[in-house]
């Protein structure tokens, strides 16, 4: 695929990460490390995470989780003296290691994320039930029932609220063009792989 | 009377301080007609409030007295305090300014002996030690005031402070029926030398200050370390008057950055070099102090500054910015949270006291200047469209005092030569 970038990984990332170019402009203040939330639990911070692609520590920055430990808060963008938009690129990165293929695979939030847009492009609206079930069957049969004997009470409770609706378990709700959603997303999708040279 | 002697050959000088001073003594002693305003009661604008310069670390008194010395014996001088520009019409070579003159509630007979300070008992905040402590209602700016002549405060004047005052005077200098005078006079060109301000550390939320008391700026450091200052010179912090032995500099308070100052003020970093030598002036080996920065910007010749406060053994260096300050809520101490950049490792660090450096924002920003003013992104004065007004110092772009003084020196002289452009068009 980017053989012709693969020594220049900041190209890469310029080219295929949403807000890439901006990665250039960090100054390594440290600004976004020390405001960050979830910091002391990620491998490499947003700072160091640039400097590594400056570094071109490909596989690295590609393999690291640290990307989505991001939950979108937003306090490095607001602190950040360079106005680097630091959530945008990091979930631009995940983005694109998942994409690769080279995000880790039993990510939580990795995992959550595909099981949520599986689930939306099949109807074109969220089908909260099953989207539930499959976060608690994503580890097996056994710690499924597990987990929603554990959330039984909540269930109930959104049933009688008619917040849950049980009959979606049939296939449930979708827009009124199914198709052409999924047409439109598949379109989306294939102008994007070209673009980043990931076409078949 | 003063616009009896200015003419389209005389030279505005805005703002009196250290470059103000050089660009009015400057043209005068090329024989040029200078009127020099400056908004507060004394010259010496910023420069004066400084403890120690560096690199040679002496005292601003110094330099200051020399400039004094040279506009008191100059007669091209006319320096005009608590005066003001309200506005600017004209072209170059015929300016008309309108001036305006607050009171002073003194006279010219002043010999400042100081006996209306001691008849009256209310204080008001003392700017000259950035607020930091207060002063008599009837004071000397400061020691090195010049003119050398005391200010009643307006907010005494009409009550029987005032009065006493006045009494209290035994050349009865004091008028308290003195009122604003807008005064109209003609000019060829105008130095701006307005300066700079501190940036308002308060809007760097991050940082608490103005919510801990034991956050500082550099301006107010300069004051604790002077003896003049409110302390007498002694470094205590304000939260409760202990010995502050553990400090922290944090540099780029405010500077390069797009939320605050785009620029670099680049005086900052020189500046908390040279106060982590108050530190172990006061302390000596006792004195801790630790600079956070993104990267020493030691401009121009003060490599050797930098190199001997690296090597000096009280003081360490954090290659960081800081993210957020906190406050140690038992012992009031501001406790620092950041990355190292330099192995990105976590900290969080506890001081006795944290220093911000902060920024250089233009005096003028907020300001409406005339039309034909040319600003530049962060504010500082380019000049005019029409070539007759210059920006001059610290207004111009974020100088320390040497190239404050440069930079006046080359303005005064690109305002002489418009004066004889004027002079020699008149002559024709």
């Amino acid at each position: 695929m980017s053989q012709a970038y693969k020594n220049d990984f900041l190209k890469e990332v310029e080219a295929n990460v949403e807000d890439g170019h901006m990665v250039k402009m960090c100054m390594q203040c440290g600004v976004c490390a020390g405001s960050c939330p979830l910091g002391p639990h990620w491998e490499h911070s947003p700072q160091k995470i640039f400097m590594m692609i400056r570094a071109g520590k490909r596989e690295e920055v590609l393999k690291s989780d640290s990307m989505w430990m991001c939950t979108s808060c937003y306090n490095c963008i607001v602190r950040c003296p360079r106005k680097l938009p630091i959530t945008h690129i990091m979930h631009g990165l995940a983005n694109y290691s998942h994409r690769l293929g080279l995000a880790p695979d039993k990510q939580p939030t990795r995992e959550i994320a595909k099981l949520f847009w599986n689930n939306i492009v099949k109807t074109g609206r969220v089908n909260e039930l099953t989207f539930s079930l499959a976060m608690y069957f994503k580890d097996g049969f056994g710690q499924g029932v597990k987990n929603a004997m554990a959330m039984q009470g909540i269930g109930l409770g959104l049933v009688k609220a008619k917040r849950l609706n049980p009959m979606e378990i049939l296939g449930g709700h979708s827009c009124k063009d199914k198709s052409g959603i999924q047409k439109m997303v598949a379109k989306a999708r294939e102008i994007e792989d070209r673009r980043r040279g990931l076409a078949k | 009377m003063t616009a009896s002697i200015a003419t389209s050959q005389t030279i505005l000088v805005v703002g009196g301080g250290i470059s103000g001073m050089t660009a009015a003594v400057e043209a005068a002693e090329c024989g040029k007609q200078v009127i020099l305003a400056e908004k507060t009661a004394t010259l010496g604008g910023r420069t004066a409030q400084l403890y120690r310069y560096f690199p040679k670390m002496c005292h601003p008194t110094c330099g200051m007295e020399i400039n004094l010395k040279r506009i008191k014996g100059n007669r091209n001088v006319k320096v005009m305090t608590m005066t003001e520009v309200v506005a600017v019409s004209g072209t170059s070579g015929d300016y008309s300014v309108t001036l305006k003159v607050s009171p002073r509630y003194v006279t010219d007979d002043c010999t400042a002996c100081g006996k209306c300070g001691d008849a009256v008992s209310s204080e008001v905040p003392d700017a000259y030690n950035y607020n930091l402590g207060k002063v008599k209602a009837a004071h000397l700016p400061h020691a090195m005031a010049y003119p050398q002549r005391y200010v009643v405060d307006a907010s005494i004047v009409g009550t029987p402070e005032g009065e006493a005052a006045k009494a209290a005077c035994p050349v009865g200098a004091v008028d308290l029926a003195m009122t604003e005078q807008t005064i109209e006079i003609k000019v060829g060109a105008v130095i701006w030398a307005t300066g700079w301000r501190p940036y308002d550390a308060a809007k760097i939320q991050p940082y608490g200050y103005g919510r801990f008391k034991n956050v500082i700026t550099s301006v107010e450091f300069e004051r604790l370390a002077d003896p003049h200052g409110p302390t007498g010179g002694k470094i205590l912090r304000p939260g409760d008057g202990k010995e502050a032995k553990n400090i922290a500099f944090i540099q780029c308070a405010g500077s390069r950055d797009e939320n605050h100052l785009r620029h670099c003020s680049r005086i900052c970093c020189m500046a908390s070099l040279k106060q982590t030598q108050y530190v172990r002036e006061a302390y000596g080996e006792e004195g801790k102090s630790t600079l956070y920065y993104i990267d020493i910007r030691a401009i121009d010749r003060f490599e050797d500054f930098y190199a001997m406060v690296w090597n000096d053994p009280t003081v360490s260096f954090v290659k960081s910015k800081v993210a957020r300050i906190a406050e140690n809520e038992g012992n009031g101490n501001p406790i620092l949270h950041g990355v190292n950049t330099e192995g990105y490792k976590r900290y969080a660090i506890e001081h006795d006291l944290v220093v911000l450096a902060v920024g250089m924002e233009p005096e003028v920003t907020g300001v409406k200047l005339p039309d034909d003013i040319i600003q530049d992104s962060s504010g500082f004065i380019e000049g005019s469209k029409d070539g007759g007004m210059f920006g001059a110092g610290a207004a111009s772009s974020p100088l320390d005092v040497n190239r404050a003084v440069q930079s006046a020196t080359a303005a005064s002289l690109r305002a002489i030569q418009v004066i004889h452009k004027t002079a020699s068009t008149e002559a024709s």
